[in-house]
């Protein structure tokens, strides 16, 4: 293709994306870097139905001609990164400076909402991106082998998990782990004990959200890896057979490999999604266990006065945590890619 | 003009003379309301709507979410909406950002029936009109608490000795429960207790935070106590959970919203035996003092700033419109209203006792949602047994700081 009408043809989508991703995280990398302008207060005295009270107000007119005269606020460079509702560096330091124990430590690191948010968000992308990669293999596999004529209903209901949204899906199992819901009611008559309950313990929520996430992503990773069975060489796999190939010994090394790059794409869209946990902290009222940098933000954004600066911030880390996440199967898809072509 | 048109213009008047039509005495206007949703605010806005006429437009947007969008809504210029009702802490970030006029000039001229008490005065101007008050205190089974052989408990060291009763005498495993959701309901929970202790969030006349005192452990220890009461599920649980619990007849002694009372003690969704026994009480002191255990809430309504004085006027009758006493009779049970026309049933009892008994209100102070959130987001560890009050109050207050600095209150 001549680069002109290379350049024309992509050139929608260069827009769309410059326009739409680009511009925004620009924005939001700019606005990270600013913060409110200091609030001129006064005292004054307040009434309403249960009496007076001197209280302390805002100076609309004062702040007003402040924010006239820089609207985005103070610069404040990097200070809202390292400040402790995000990377928390004087904290930290602190800690380490009087630390008697590393588990002690650990533990004051632990207590910054960042780095809590940090170890919940890992655990749940390390546990979760590998275990639905097997289990998504596995239920193609399954399902490949099926008869035609319940293939396709069972392919329906192994995707249902998807189709449902998440934040739905969450809220509904959420009554159903209630101690008097079906599964909270059976896990406390199975293990009996009737103070069991899956919310009450970090260790529970966590293993409840994983199991969450790896239920609602399987079917991403099945329906990927079951449009791949498809295109498997029937040649190969036949001569593996005349080998005496086992069916163990077939998909391990014929299905597999041929499989390789599926998996890498699914580690990747898997590692950003998870990374991204939110809907199941949200639907599963689990924010006394569980928060991840998502909920972190959504916090920031809610309530009586927004906190756009530090939602911004966090925003950033995310892109970044993101990015590190993925720079090791990126390498790697690089790595494939020049050999390939060599 | 032809048959159609003639047909379907006298079709109109003939539709619009068949709704309760009111003339409130607007001459034109847009009128568009946003506020929360429940009962009381549904009944205000219908006597609003009432005003609709061929050149007055009613609309409202009534949502949960109303907090997270006003700000935004109203900033614009003309606003979105002309009206928001607002509660002591919704009005804050309205007033820091100046979005709402006062109210001075159009009560002098429409506001004839408002009462003094409703006027929302900030700085000698009148900012809002108050019409409902709400309050957090007990809800107590009459029926349990005689079979554990205790009176109805005045403050909450009586609540945790009654509920330990409770408890030993085997009746319920988990007698108490409160709003501990965490987030927004925590931190109510401790602004309440910590109110009742008679602490001061802040150092007078700054935004330095001042919680890290005997008063906040008083407050987070009485606060765990109760905790040990409650479901292990108490971190989950918001006024729908509590409500229900309630109602399923799962709970002998609740500290719950005013708001729910009506809700609670009608016919649906529980047995007449729970609602019989369930009596309403003012909330309990704490630490031996004198003041409940409580915040009081009004709830109001604004005129935006960014809108024409036609607009403003409008909306300021159409909301008078909607609180006057007839509407107020009608709704009677659905709130403790402030405004003229209300006889105090059976489920203002709650509100009533905790006001009188001399419960302060909710602090407007222009930093205390930041306050609110911090205590709301810190708090659960401690309750869940994690780290000391101390520890969880001194996160409080580095949360806080954090968030004041951003906001410029602190430097």
């Amino acid at each position: 293709m001549p680069h002109k009408t290379f350049f024309w043809f992509i050139f929608p989508s260069l827009a769309a994306m410059f326009l739409f991703i680009a511009l925004p995280i620009v924005s939001v990398a700019f606005q990270s870097l600013y913060i409110e302008h200091e609030q001129v207060l006064i005292e004054v005295e307040n009434c309403g139905p249960f009496g007076c009270e001197t209280e302390t107000v805002v100076d609309n007119e004062a702040t007003a001609a402040i924010r006239q005269a820089e609207p985005l606020g103070r610069f404040n460079g990097l200070g809202t990164y390292f400040d402790r509702g995000h990377l928390a560096t004087a904290e930290i330091s602190e800690a380490w400076s009087t630390r008697e124990s590393f588990s002690g430590f650990l533990s004051e690191v632990m207590n910054l909402p960042f780095y809590r948010a940090l170890a919940f968000t890992l655990t749940y992308t390390f546990v979760c991106t590998p275990i639905l990669i097997l289990l998504g293999l596995a239920v193609a596999l399954g399902v490949n082998g099926l008869p035609k004529a319940f293939k396709g209903p069972t392919i329906f209901v192994s995707l249902l998990p998807m189709i449902i949204t998440p934040l739905i899906g969450s809220l509904i199992l959420f009554w159903m782990i209630d101690a008097e819901g079906i599964f909270g009611k059976t896990l406390q008559v199975i293990f009996d004990d009737p103070e069991l309950s899956l919310k009450a313990s970090p260790a529970l929520t966590w293993i409840t959200l994983i199991v969450y996430g790896i239920w609602s992503s399987t079917p991403f990773a099945f329906v990927v890896f079951y449009a791949g069975l498809q295109t498997v060489p029937e040649d190969t796999l036949e001569a593996a057979m005349v080998d005496g190939a086992s069916r163990w010994e077939r998909i391990r090394y014929v299905v597999i490999p041929h499989l390789m790059p599926l998996v890498v794409f699914i580690t990747l869209i898997q590692l950003m999604d998870n990374f991204r946990v939110f809907e199941p902290i949200i639907g599963f009222s689990a924010q006394a266990n569980a928060s991840s940098l998502s909920s972190i933000i959504f916090d920031d954004l809610r309530g009586d006065i927004a906190r756009f600066n530090s939602a911004a911030a966090t925003s950033m880390l995310t892109i970044i945590g993101v990015a590190i996440l993925l720079t090791p199967v990126l390498i790697r898809t690089w790595r494939d890619f020049n050999r390939k072509r060599a | 003009m032809n048959f159609f048109k003639t047909t379907a213009a006298t079709t109109a008047i003939v539709l619009m003379g068949s709704t309760a039509y009111a003339d409130c005495g607007i001459a034109s206007g847009n009128v568009n309301i946003l506020g929360n949703e429940f009962g009381a605010i549904q009944a205000l806005v219908a006597g609003a709507k009432e005003c609709a006429s061929g050149t007055v437009t009613v609309e409202s947007n009534l949502t949960t979410e109303h907090r997270d969008i006003q700000v935004a809504a109203l900033t614009a210029n003309p606003a979105q909406y002309t009206s928001a009702i607002v509660a002591n802490s919704s009005i804050v970030p309205l007033l820091n950002e100046g979005l709402i006029r006062p109210l001075d000039d159009l009560i002098a001229k429409h506001g004839a029936g408002i009462k003094d008490t409703q006027k929302i005065t900030i700085d000698g101007k009148v900012m809002a009109i108050a019409f409902m008050a709400n309050a957090q205190h007990l809800y107590v089974r009459q029926d349990i608490l005689d079979a554990a052989g205790v009176d109805v408990p005045t403050s909450y060291e009586e609540v945790i000795a009654a509920g330990q009763a409770i408890k030993d005498a085997g009746l319920m495993e988990h007698p108490f429960a409160m709003n501990s959701k965490t987030g927004w309901n925590l931190g109510e929970e401790f602004v309440n207790m910590y109110t009742g202790t008679g602490g001061e969030f802040f150092k007078p006349g700054t935004a330095e935070p001042s919680i890290n005192n005997e008063n906040g452990v008083l407050a987070l220890n009485t606060l765990k106590a109760l905790a040990d009461l409650s479901n292990p599920d108490f971190l989950t649980f918001d006024s729908n959970a509590t409500g229900a619990i309630w109602e399923a007849g799962d709970l002998a002694i609740a500290q719950l919203w005013g708001s729910r009372a009506s809700g609670i003690l009608d016919d649906e969704g529980s047995t007449d035996e729970i609602t019989s026994n369930t009596v309403l009480a003012a909330a309990p002191t704490v630490g031996g003092g004198d003041t409940p255990a409580s915040t009081l809430w009004w709830d109001g309504f604004t005129i935006a700033a960014n809108i024409s004085d036609e607009d403003a006027e409008a909306t300021f009758i159409a909301m008078v419109n909607g609180i006057r006493p007839e509407v107020v009779s009608a709704n009677n049970d659905q709130a403790v209203w402030l405004a003229d026309g209300f006889t105090p049933g059976p489920a203002a009892k709650g509100v009533f006792a905790t006001a009188s008994a001399g419960a302060r209100p909710y602090p407007m102070i222009p930093f205390m949602g930041l306050m609110h959130t911090a205590l709301g987001a810190e708090l659960s560890d401690f309750l869940q047994g994690n780290e000391s009050a101390e520890q969880a109050l001194a996160d409080v207050e580095a949360a806080y700081t954090a968030a004041a600095k951003e906001q410029g209150f602190l430097q």
